[in-house]
This record gives structure tokens, C-alpha cells and sequence, in this order.
């Protein structure tokens, strides 16, 4: 329900959420204009992903053509752009040898 | 006020409490599902690791006939392992998503637990007893000499120590190219569905190898997403429905009557939003984590980060009842945005008689609200609270001036405490609230 007051300070109140909106956009200003939309469904989408697709291999693989293969083994945090990942290379995970906590 | 939860003289006490005491958090202890089964004598766990725990309520013991009993260790099982995918480059994390009781059948319990990528059905039964007096083998499994057998004798059947064993029964694998986040067995008890972020197919418990797609939401062009799967729920006695939610905040209602692939719905709730209220956060809260229906299968509730709306399934135009979580949050959007925590998918849960809903939020808090009594609550799972049977006190949080005794601010609230992951015995006043890595368990108090 309104009243005078409240309609003469209208345009002063803004609501919380507007006044984070407006907090954040300050901050990234380069923030996409589609809230919510593509490019945060596809970021979940993609989870899980741990290397880019073939045309990144390919690139790698050129580059390396050029250069002397590596003897000694890479830096196993390197795994996009120039570094091409192999099975061997790739962190093993074992699944959990230890009963779960819950149960002890 | 005293606590709500099926009338206005609950009061909620600590029972149980599981899980490690100590601050530093192994990942694979993350609890990420929690689900009572349909007697409510078995709880079941999933955590980050990929292993199930399920407790057993023990028999009221005479001695003391106004206590519950106590849930101890039943059986524990490594569910699912982490897999590599080599040819999407795609690491299949272990996490058990989700788990749903079949209803009993016979001796043996089954249950449905899932990961990113793959279902499986697994059989958990109850061994008291074996086979001795073997004629060929010897009774620690070695094989007799044949030429030493000179009578015969009838192998019987004697008492042992009570061994609980799961075995997998069936494995659904390879339905799904997104990220699973739901299943849901039918009332049937002959099929179950499992969603992704982007499709739901229909299995039969006893086909592995086949599933029908049911729905199939994705774009030709996947620059035009707008909306993903978010949840999706059989209902519970009519078994050609079914209802999904989505991230921008809509459940369709679908009957596999109408036809093969359900894209077209037959209902869809969706309530209208102010367009001048809307802010760059009002699709991303306005996301459902989780749709329940409510017992009867009269109503669902769905949960968006804010709050928990109440749906009457004769009315798609707007929630019957909407309940606020954490409304003090709305003024903290930004920085939940930038932590990443605008995303966390809290569950929700009915009580046995659909009179009381509960769901977690932060600080290890966790909110139930009456429907009849009109009565909210906030408690807290903390081992400070955890003396047997002591009752829990209400939380209040402190939104601003003047910060009461005993109440809380909302900057001192710990973001990184939440409870996600909830569920209410199905015939009694007995709760199971996960925190990160631990596992309370309430019940209220019997006088």
C-alpha cells in the first residue's frame, strides 16, 4: 500500500537484490549482460572437463613437431596449450581405501 | 518457542551423532545424500568418496521403553570409483549423488545408488546362518581327501554372527552424457528414472542395457541454453506421472500416457515474477534444487535458494504456501555470488504426514515450518549441542540493529558450514541433518 512518503522516496529505495546487482557490476564490469544464462550453464555443463578437445591436442602436437620431444617427464599441472596429456600422465585417482568415517 | 515439527509442543532433541570430530574435512568425507528407507529402520549415506553407510535403528530395548532405538552400523560398501573418460577427457568424480530404497520385497533390502554417470542396484542381505557338516570339505572350505569319506552325513544349517553383505545387482551404465542429479523409482516398483542436466530416461530394474529417453530438452544449437534439469520425482502412487524442475525456477508435470517422449507437459508451475524486481540474480536463485512430492500426492515443494514454496498440483499458477530460509540473505547476494555459495543446492523433505517440511541452510542451521500451526523454527546441529536428549534451543539469526543475547549476525555466519542434505523418518519424529562430514540425528522428545 502506498503513501505520499513513500511514493516521494521511490526512486531513492531501491531493493536489496537491485543494490547487490548494482555492487557486483561495479566490481566486473565486464560481467555478461545474460544473467544467469549460456555461459553459466555451460560452465555446469562442462564439469568435470579435464582437458580441452582435440583442436587443442593438434595445436600442442605442432608446436612440439618443432621442438625436441621432452626427456624429462612434464610438470604434471601443466595439462592444456603445449602440453599434450597422455594416460600415464594423468593424476591417478584410487578410490578410497579407508572405510568411511561415518561407520567407525 | 518451542520447536515445530507436527504440532506446537515438539520439542527436538539430540539422539546420534556419526562422523569424525576433527576440523580438517578429507573431501572423500564430504556427506553428499542422505535417505531413509520406507520403514525408516535403515538410513542410508552417500558421501564425495563414493561409499554408502547404512545405520539400523535398533529394536526399542525394554529396558528403557521411552527411548527410540539408537541407528548403528549396518553395512558399509565402496558404491562407485573414480573413472577417467578418454574420450571426452572427462573425469567421472565418484561422488554418490543420490540414493532411493526400493520398497521390500522379500528378506533383502535394495537400493539405487547413482554418480555423475552410471545407476547401480545393490543388494544388501542379512546372512545368520551356514551350511556345516560338508561331506568332501573340511569345515574351513579345504577339500577332503575322497578316499578318507567313508560315511555320509546331511550337511545342516547352524546359527553364525550376523553378516550383513551388499552385492551389486545390476549396473546402468553409459544413458548419460550430462551430469546426473536425479533418480526416482516408480510406484510401480518395476521402473525408475534417472535426469541429467539435460534428459531423463526410464529404466527397467531389470534391463541394463536399454533405457527409453523421456525427455529430451536439449538444444540444436547449444548456444541457444537457456534452462537445464535441475531435479525430477516419480509421484508416488500414480505411476504415468512425473514432474521436473528447472534453473529458471518452472516444473513441468508430464503423464507418459500423452506420449513416448514427455517434451510437450501437461502442467506447468511457474510463478509470475515482478519484472521490475528482477536483478542479475533472479534466475540464479530463483534455480530449484530439489522437488519433493508430499506423501499424499497431493502437493509438491520445491527449494530455491531462498526459500521453500508449497505447490498444489490442481493449481500451476502460483505455490499454495511459500516459506523464507534465510530472506536475510537477499541483501548478500554479491559476495554469495563471488564465494560461489548462490549455487549450493540445499534439499528439502516432508514429514511423515506432510504437516511439517524441513530443509538445511548455513551456519549448520536447518529451518522446519509448520503448515498447519503456522510456526517456523531454526536449529542447529553442533556437537556443543550434543549431550544425550538434551533439547535444542531455537537459533535466531539478528538481521540488523541492535544484535539481541544469544542471537547471531549475519556476518558472523560460517558459509561454509551447510547443511544440504536432510531427511524425516517416514512414520515418526526422528531426522537425519547432514553437516559437511558429520551426521546428526534428532528425534523429538517423548514424555
Amino acid at each position: 500500500c502506498c503513501d505520499i512518503r513513500s511514493l516521494e522516496v521511490e526512486d531513492k529505495v531501491i531493493s536489496p537484490e537491485k543494490a547487490e546487482e548494482a555492487k557486483l557490476k561495479a566490481r566486473y564490469p565486464n560481467l555478461g549482460h545474460k544473467p544467469g544464462g549460456s555461459d553459466l550453464l555451460r560452465k555446469r555443463l562442462q564439469k568435470g572437463q579435464k582437458y580441452f578437445d582435440s583442436g587443442d591436442y593438434n595445436m600442442a602436437k605442432a608446436k612440439i613437431k618443432n621442438k625436441q620431444l621432452p626427456t624429462a617427464a612434464p610438470e604434471k599441472t601443466e595439462i592444456t596449450g603445449d602440453h599434450i596429456p597422455t594416460p600415464q600422465d594423468l593424476p591417478q585417482r584410487k578410490p578410497s581405501l579407508v572405510a568411511s568415517k561415518l561407520a567407525g | 518457542m518451542a520447536g515445530a515439527g507436527g504440532g506446537n509442543d515438539v520439542q527436538w532433541c539430540f539422539s546420534q551423532v556419526k562422523g569424525a570430530i576433527d576440523d580438517d574435512v578429507a573431501e572423500a568425507d564430504i556427506i553428499s545424500t542422505v535417505e531413509f528407507n520406507h520403514s525408516g529402520e535403515l538410513l542410508a549415506t552417500g558421501d564425495k568418496g563414493g561409499r554408502v553407510v547404512i545405520f539400523q535403528q535398533e529394536p526399542e530395548s525394554k529396558n528403557q521403553p521411552q527411548c527410540r532405538g539408537e541407528y548403528n552400523v549396518y553395512s558399509t560398501f565402496q558404491s562407485h570409483e573414480p573413472e577417467f573418460d578418454y574420450l571426452k577427457s572427462l573425469e567421472i568424480e565418484e561422488k554418490i549423488n543420490k540414493i532411493r530404497w526400493l520398497p521390500q520385497k522379500n528378506a533383502a533390502q535394495f537400493l539405487l545408488s547413482t554418480n555423475d554417470k552410471t545407476i547401480k542396484l545393490w543388494k544388501i542381505s542379512e546372512r545368520d546362518k551356514r551350511p556345516e557338516g560338508y561331506n568332501l570339505k573340511e569345515e574351513d572350505g579345504r577339500y577332503r581327501d575322497p578316499n578318507t569319506v567313508t560315511t555320509l552325513r546331511v550337511p545342516v544349517f547352524r546359527p553364525m554372527d550376523l553378516m550383513v553383505e551388499a552385492s551389486p545387482r545390476r549396473v546402468f551404465a553409459n544413458a548419460h552424457t550430462y551430469h546426473i542429479n536425479s533418480i526416482s523409482v516408480n510406484s510401480d516398483c518395476e521402473t525408475y528414472l534417472s535426469a541429467d542436466d539435460l534428459r531423463i530416461n526410464l529404466w527397467h530394474l531389470e534391463i541394463t542395457d536399454r533405457s527409453f529417453n523421456i525427455v529430451d530438452i536439449k538444444p540444436a544449437n547449444m548456444e541457444e541454453l537457456t534452462e537445464v534439469i535441475t531435479a525430477a520425482e516419480f509421484h508416488p502412487n500414480q505411476c504415468n506421472t512425473f514432474v521436473y524442475s528447472s534453473s529458471k525456477g518452472t516444473i513441468r508435470l508430464c503423464d507418459m500416457r500423452a506420449s513416448a517422449l514427455c517434451d510437450q507437459h501437461s502442467k506447468m508451475f511457474e510463478e509470475p515474477e515482478d519484472p521490475n524486481n528482477r536483478s542479475f540474480f533472479s534466475e540464479i536463485i530463483s534455480s530449484i534444487s530439489d522437488v519433493k512430492f508430499s506423501h499424499s500426492g497431493r502437493y509438491m515443494m520445491t527449494r530455491d535458494y531462498l526459500s521453500v514454496k508449497i505447490w498444489d498440483l490442481n493449481m500451476e499458477t502460483r505455490p499454495v504456501e511459500t516459506y523464507q530460509v534465510h530472506e536475510y540473505l537477499r541483501s548478500k547476494l554479491c559476495s554469495l555470488y563471488e564465494n560461489d555459495c548462490i549455487f549450493d543446492k540445499f534439499e528439502c523433505c516432508w514429514n511423515g504426514n506432510d504437516s511439517v517440511v524441513m530443509t538445511g541452510s548455513y551456519n549448520n542451521f536447518f529451518r522446519m515450518f509448520d503448515r498447519g500451526y503456522r510456526q517456523d523454527v531454526t536449529l542447529e546441529a553442533s556437537r556443543e549441542n550434543s549431550k544425550p536428549r538434551s533439547v535444542l534451543k531455537p537459533r535466531k539469526v539478528c538481521t540488523g540493529g541492535k544484535r539481541k543475547k544469544d542471537e547471531i549476525s549475519v556476518d558472523s555466519l560460517d558459509f561454509n558450514k551447510k547443511i544440504l542434505h536432510t531427511a524425516w523418518h517416514p512414520l515418526d519424529n526422528i531426522i537425519a541433518v547432514a553437516t559437511t562430514n558429520n551426521l546428526y540425528i534428532f528425534q523429538d522428545k517423548l514424555n
